[in-house]
């Protein structure tokens, strides 16, 4: 009788003529998280390698911050998905008998690479000194934690530091591509299923992959503001300004090819054409023009470009990287939204437009998709804790 | 070479000495009969909108006889009602579904055409849904019918999206993907599918495409025959006759 209220409920909703089946959207809010956080990683990761492959020297500051962000939402990546199943305690299967033809079964085995071998090796050799050292240092769980994590390793010799420095960068640049791979694999599983025109597309990984970078530049920037200062360090402008440059620079590439890539689709489009304008001028107005474009990019795009002609005050300048930073995320965020949700508001009959009722508490609702995007961030503290980006000096300003 | 099996091999090489023989089809083995041959057959249906009048015994017989949930919203077949007018506006719907807001009667003289066109999983022969299942629960059988082994489905719902018919829908209970089979239990011990056996005016024709001679056979010698959006190239195996253009 609920599914019957339900449905009721939803039809009246409805919009001209859908499928019968498709009166439930699939793929909910948490489809929706799962490519905001694995962004999130390619970014941060991509920023950190500005730092090691391309030395921009700037940019050091950010280099670990980056790295662990990262592996804090590397980390509960997998989530979203494995909550989202229908039967998640089947979910080993992908591993077992992975059909070869899917796009979607390639996912354990990316994400078990870039996470073994990018993120979690990078981040050891990069540690890997200061953790012998720390461990000597201090005593109790924190002692044992750090060598355990840096494997009982005791050699800090000169050449072994060396071999850690080269390690890493050899690691990075394997990285950049790893970081391509999981994120533009992404969009392919969304841009190989031609069957919905809001998605077929073979630019969608780019798109994903440059809105990743954009959201991963400004969550370390947002990141560096806050954490900085609450370790008891001074924010330098130099980096601050390095970063705040290169995000721009991405904003710029990022909404070129995603208008390009639009205007390409509506373009090609032809029976969807109809549908496809009518869900961006009702359903998606709000959450594709107003959130995404205005102000999740121009408005900042605008913001940052007016700091860097204006020559403002540091103060005024934190202030407002800070709010662009926010403001991108913003956009980010609805930029997933509408490409996720977006592509199964209209039916493929293209008759007619379905609707989206997020739940609140459910499993697939809202509240845990807050938690899942707050647990990294549980998580990055703890890593912070552990694996401080800062040696003291840099703290204190000398 | 055809395309998607090139597709297939480069994945497997690709994959060299990757898994092995995880591709077998459990559901399907066991309700298979002993008696029963795959490789001699290879089934399709053919549907005369002209015939369908719209009653719903297909629908109704379906969900009986498949376990599919009662809820206004799950079907493995259901009947679109089409009323294109002279201004040439399209009215559909899905009947007996009291959702849209579509009057019930149109004047005579508005109307130019009006017909049922009945919808169920196209059986495609280049499926996208197989394609896409990360853990080859949905499957293609010999005799060229898709299935969904309910005990391997991990409920992504990624062949959901990948169907372009809509056909396919998350069972609520089992919450693994579910759709047509063409009644596969009942094909192999030599029964039509159900929603052919009571259609009152034989608008379905149920056959074996390896056969000239069966019904399906002569159904497509008689009439010009259709499918539904044969741009995609799903190569799909319910050929409709007297189709309208603007079904789709
Ligand atoms: S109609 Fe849909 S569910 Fe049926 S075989 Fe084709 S793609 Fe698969
Ligand atoms: S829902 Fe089930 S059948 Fe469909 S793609 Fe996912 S695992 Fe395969």
């Amino acid at each position: 009788m609920e599914a019957v209220q339900r449905f009721t409920e939803l039809s009246r909703q409805v919009m001209g003529f859908i499928y019968p089946n498709e009166i439930d959207i699939q793929w909910s809010i948490l489809i929706v998280v799962y490519p905001y956080i694995t962004g999130l990683v390619a970014g941060a990761f991509i920023l950190a390698s500005l730092v090691k492959v391309f030395n921009v020297k700037e940019l050091q500051p950010t280099y670990r911050l980056a790295m662990l962000t990262a592996l804090a939402f590397m980390l509960i990546a997998p989530l979203p998905l494995q909550l989202h199943l229908g039967r998640p305690e089947r979910s080993y299967e992908m591993f077992m008998t992975p059909n070869l033809t899917s796009a979607m079964a390639m996912f354990g085995f990316v994400y078990l690479w870039y996470l073994m071998l990018v993120l979690l090796l990078e981040i050891y050799f990069e540690y890997r000194r200061d953790m012998i050292v720390w461990s000597s240092e201090t005593t109790g769980l924190r002692k044992w934690l750090l060598k355990l994590l840096s494997l009982f390793s005791t050699d800090i010799s000169e050449k072994a530091v060396a071999f850690d420095k080269k390690t890493v960068k050899v690691i990075t640049i394997i990285g950049i591509p790893s970081a391509f791979l999981l994120h533009g694999y992404v969009g392919f599983i969304f841009g190989s299923i031609k069957a919905n025109p809001w998605w077929s597309s073979v630019m969608m990984p780019v798109v994903f992959l440059f809105s990743a970078i954009v959201s991963g530049i400004a969550m370390v920037m947002l990141l560096y503001m806050i954490v900085k200062p609450l370790l008891g360090g001074k924010i330098d402008m130099k980096c601050l300004d390095k970063v705040a440059s290169f995000l721009f620079y991405a904003v710029i590439v990022d909404f070129s090819i995603e208008v390009l890539d639009f205007i390409h689709r509506l373009y090609e489009s032809e029976e969807s054409i109809k549908i496809l304008s009518q869900l961006v001028s009702t359903k998606l107005f709000m959450s594709l023009v107003v959130l995404q474009i205005l102000l999740g990019m121009l408005l900042p795009l605008f913001v940052l470009a007016v700091i860097k002609i204006l020559k403002l005050q540091e103060e005024v300048r934190k202030l407002l990287y800070f709010v662009c930073g926010l403001l991108i995320q913003l956009g980010i965020f609805s930029t997933r939204w509408n490409v996720v949700i977006g592509g199964q508001l209209f039916s493929k009959s293209f008759r007619g437009l379905t609707t989206y009722k997020m739940e609140m508490m459910g499993i697939e609702g809202f509240l845990v998709a807050l938690v899942l995007l707050i647990i990294p961030f549980v998580i990055l503290s703890i890593l912070l804790k552990l694996l401080p980006p800062w040696k003291k000096e840099e703290l204190t300003g000398n | 070479m055809e395309r998607r099996d090139f597709l297939k091999n480069l994945c497997w090489v690709i994959s060299a000495g990757g898994i092995m023989g995880g591709l077998t089809a459990d559901a399907w083995a066991t309700i298979l009969n002993k008696d029963y041959d795959t490789t001699k057959h290879y089934y399709g249906m053919g549907i005369d909108i002209d015939k369908c009048i719209g009653c719903g015994r297909c629908m109704q017989a379906c969900k009986t006889e498949n376990d599919v949930p009662a809820a206004p919203f799950y079907f493995r077949t259901w009947v679109e009602r089409y009323v294109i007018k002279t201004d040439n506006t399209v009215y559909v719907n899905t009947i007996n579904m009291e959702s849209v807001e579509m009057p019930d009667v149109f004047p005579e003289k508005e109307v130019l055409r009006s017909f049922f066109v009945p919808k169920l999983c196209n059986q495609c022969d280049h499926p996208p849904c197989v394609q896409v299942c990360p853990v080859g629960a949905t499957f293609k059988t010999d005799d060229g019918v898709i299935l969904v082994d309910s005990k391997r489905c991990i409920g992504c719902r990624y062949c959901i999206q990948a169907c372009p018919y809509g056909a396919r829908y998350l069972h609520p209970e089992t919450r693994v993907a579910d759709k047509c089979t063409f009644c596969y239990h009942r094909l192999v011990k030599g029964l039509l599918p159900v929603c052919v056996e009571v259609c009152p005016k034989q608008a379905r024709v149920f056959g074996d495409l390896k056969s000239i001679a069966s019904p399906l056979g002569r159904f497509s010698r008689m009439n010009k025959i259709h499918v539904l959006k044969p741009s995609l190239n799903t190569d799909p195996k319910v050929y409709y006759a007297n189709l309208d253009g603007e079904v789709n």
